[in-house]
């Protein structure tokens, strides 16, 4: 049963970041690119994201289970280091350079576009560089 | 700085961004997990018991929107300027970049500014800043 929850609310995302013309690299770039023709869209899907995503954790924070009953698995890191900030740093190069980040792209991986393709297997590469580099240490 | 009418969407976009937040929820009042797409995907490539069919399930769910939206006649072309070999470069930094800072778009963008997380505030104001700085070198510089 949970299992078809969240394949539900990763069909409603799906749609959104269709909707919203998050899937267009070209839109992302247009918002990043803040010295030429900018399109602000992407400032409206925050927006309207973080307006509903902001009640829904305050309700899951009162209740400190889920509707359901289950247990809550959130984050509990309140630090700011280095490799936090580095490693945003570096994805918003990666995403600066194809406009696309990993939910979108997925999702343009499943409407058949090549580019998409090649940039999601490229970043599941990147992810196995990073727990590779982790058992180095 | 001009504004690029053309292509601004600001209702869908605000729509759109609203639908994404009504997932994060579903996923987080029903289930108890953060939506954050690079955080899911990363934890199937070093599955845990027990931990596994519902990052397939919501992933499964995220391939299967194309289609849907297809039905609803949704379907724009996008605009991808990046050739494959910027491509390959930009997705081995979005993997590597989002594992070492926990997090993307979503994760810290939508989930974690949603719970005012100051660490995820932090890494939103970096990884736009980084982003909005390439954009400027690629197609203002170079």
């Amino acid at each position: 049963m949970n299992a078809l929850y969240c394949f539900a609310a990763g069909l409603v995302f799906g749609a959104g970041l269709i909707l919203s013309g998050m899937t267009d690299p070209g839109k992302v770039i247009g918002f990043l690119d803040v010295a030429g023709n900018w399109d602000p869209s992407l400032a409206f899907v925050m927006a309207g994201a973080i307006l509903v995503g902001f009640f829904a954790f305050r309700a899951a924070g009162r209740r400190g289970r889920t509707f359901l009953g289950g247990a809550l698995h959130l984050p509990t890191r309140r630090d700011i280091d280095l490799r936090l900030l580095g490693g945003a740093a570096v994805f918003g190069i990666g995403w600066g350079l194809a406009g696309f980040c990993p939910g979108p792209a997925l999702v343009s991986f499943a409407s058949g576009v090549d580019q998409a393709a090649v940039f999601v297997a490229a970043m599941l590469g990147g992810m196995l560089v990073y727990r590779a580099a982790e058992r180095l240490r | 700085m001009t504004i690029d009418w053309s292509h601004f969407t600001p209702a869908m976009s605000l729509a759109g961004g609203a639908l994404i937040g009504f997932a994060a929820a579903m996923l987080l009042l029903l289930s108890g997990r953060v939506a954050g797409i690079s955080g899911i995907v990363g934890g199937l490539l070093a599955p845990h018991r027990g931990d596994v069919a519902w990052r397939l399930a919501f992933v499964a769910g995220l391939l299967a929107a194309p289609a849907a939206m297809l039905m609803l006649g949704e379907g724009r072309a996008p605009r991808i300027d990046a050739g494959y070999g910027t491509l390959v470069i930009a997705g081995l930094l979005v993997g590597a970049g989002t594992s070492y800072g926990s997090g993307c778009t979503s994760g810290h963008g939508v989930c974690g500014l949603s719970r005012l997380s100051p660490r995820s505030l932090a890494a939103t104001v970096a990884f736009m800043a980084a982003g909005m700085l390439t954009v400027f070198v690629v197609r203002h510089l170079a």
